[in-house]
């Protein structure tokens, strides 16, 4: 699976001959051992779902957090390693508060998530640090520039997307999110798509329970990024079970029995 | 010194600056500008201490660029007021510049800022500053109404200029105006004896 490196993985200063540094794919494969973690764009703004597994049960619900906020209009989900994350986020923060004490205005997402790239670039540069195991998805609504979506992984760069998807199951979930028309839907029914879309990536056998982190940002918040409302939440959680099931449903065989039919 | 006034109007936003320099009871020159840009859209009045004014100004042009730049659009009014501010108020004992900075944005389309000696950034439909502006805080109350022509916002500005130049012994000249659209920037320069003429002798 993984290519060993032979001597030129030791440090993020150093290339291997055919063109890679090692170190920084090692952070990606870490971003890989997370849960998931997507973030999708919709007519109106944009919502965050992400997969919290949970390894004991003694941890109080709610807590363990990998959804924050940046400022008021920002939100920021992570995965990897969280500390990182964490540190991270509070570099975002500051950008953010920054650029409203000098310019007087909310920060552009795309100007928000090229700083904050740039700093996770700079830890690839040197060999006395080591690069940040964690990528995240920045999201943002705006009155005039509407919903924006920005992902930033750990070599430093940052892409805009309509959807996008961090962690273990991330090409399973980039495959659900493709199924959807997401220029078309309103937050309210994005929501619904987004846990149903966790519900299905997540490994029921690997991995037993989880816990639904559901956030939001668009028209329907009046700009300000915040976790979905409980009752929201609870609404979609059952739609995604509901699907799930049916899903499940339709792929089991149930052989060749006719089915009764009624004529009138 | 000299008066400064900048109005807001639906379509175009006019600046217009009294040139005048006064060292003392010496007029040093009778036609320099104060009327500085900062950006493509966005002008910058002077007032104070003419030194402090234009280093400040130069400061600011630089950073404007620059997030200009950054930001890979033109800056937003708002924006060039609040880097002008930041200048100000953290350079308060130091310095002793005033501003009116006013222009046009893709965002909000035109407006006007006042940036004050220790660094108050307001937002303003109208305003009016330097020395000679005392004289003609009747006239602008009275005279101003929202959603003037360009026309009308011209023969407001000129006729406040030269009521004011009438009554401050320390303002004369040259009037400059600059008249800024989203289309682009109109200079306007009325020489003191062209000026409008009213009974204040």
């Amino acid at each position: 699976m993984s290519s060993i490196g032979t001597g030129y993985d030791l440090s993020a200063s150093t290339f291997s001959p055919d063109g890679r540094v090692f170190q920084v794919e090692y952070a990606m494969k870490a971003v890989e051992n997370s849960s998931t973690a997507i973030g999708i764009r919709c007519k109106d703004g944009v919502v965050f779902g992400v997969e919290k597994l949970i390894l004991s049960k003694l941890y109080e619900q709610g807590s363990n957090k990998r959804i924050f906020n940046v400022d008021r209009h920002v939100g920021m989900a992570v995965a990897g390693l969280l500390a990182d994350a964490r540190s991270l986020s509070e570099v975002a923060r500051e950008e953010a508060s920054n650029f409203r004490s000098n310019y007087g205005h909310n920060i552009p997402l795309k100007y928000l998530s090229e700083r904050v790239a740039m700093y996770v670039h700079a830890y690839t540069l040197y060999s006395a640090v080591r690069p940040f195991g964690c990528s995240f998805i920045l999201g943002s609504y705006d009155q005039d520039d509407g919903p924006q979506l920005y992902m930033v992984d750990p070599s430093g760069i940052s892409f805009g997307y309509w959807g996008c998807a961090i962690g273990k199951a991330k090409q399973a979930a980039k495959t659900e999110i493709e199924k959807l028309q997401m220029k078309d839907m309103t937050c309210r029914e994005l929501v619904k798509e987004v846990a149903k879309i966790i519900y299905i990536v997540h490994d029921e056998v690997k991995d037993k329970a989880f816990e639904l982190e559901l956030s939001w940002v668009g028209e329907v918040t009046n700009g300000k990024h915040e976790l979905v409302p409980k009752d929201i939440r609870v609404e979609a959680e059952k739609y995604a079970k509901v699907s799930l099931n049916f899903k499940t449903d339709s792929t089991t065989d149930q052989g060749g029995f006719p089915m009764p039919c009624k004529q009138g | 010194m000299c008066l400064q006034e900048s109005l807001s109007n639906v379509s175009l936003y006019l600046m217009c600056l009294y040139l005048h320099f006064t060292h003392r009871y010496y007029v040093s020159s009778k036609t320099i500008n104060k009327l500085i840009q900062v950006h493509d859209r966005i002008f910058c009045c002077i007032a104070g201490s003419l030194a402090d004014a234009q280093a400040v100004t130069k400061a600011a042009k630089f950073q404007i660029s620059f997030h200009s730049i950054q930001m890979e659009s033109p800056p937003l009014v708002k924006a060039a007021a609040s880097v002008l501010k930041e200048l100000c108020y953290n350079n308060k004992e130091e310095l002793q510049a005033g501003f009116i900075t006013a222009g046009w944005d893709r965002k909000k389309g035109p407006q006007v800022y006042t940036v004050a000696l220790g660094g108050m950034l307001l937002s303003q439909p109208f305003t009016i500053g330097g020395s000679g502006s005392t004289y003609i805080y009747g006239y602008a109350d009275a005279k101003y109404k929202p959603d003037m022509s360009r026309e009308e916002c011209l023969q407001f500005a000129t006729n406040a200029l030269a009521l004011a130049m009438g009554r401050d012994n320390v303002s004369g000249g040259v009037a400059h105006l600059v008249v800024i659209t989203e289309e682009g920037v109109e200079h306007v320069v009325i020489p003191g004896d062209k000026l409008p003429k009213f009974h204040d002798e």
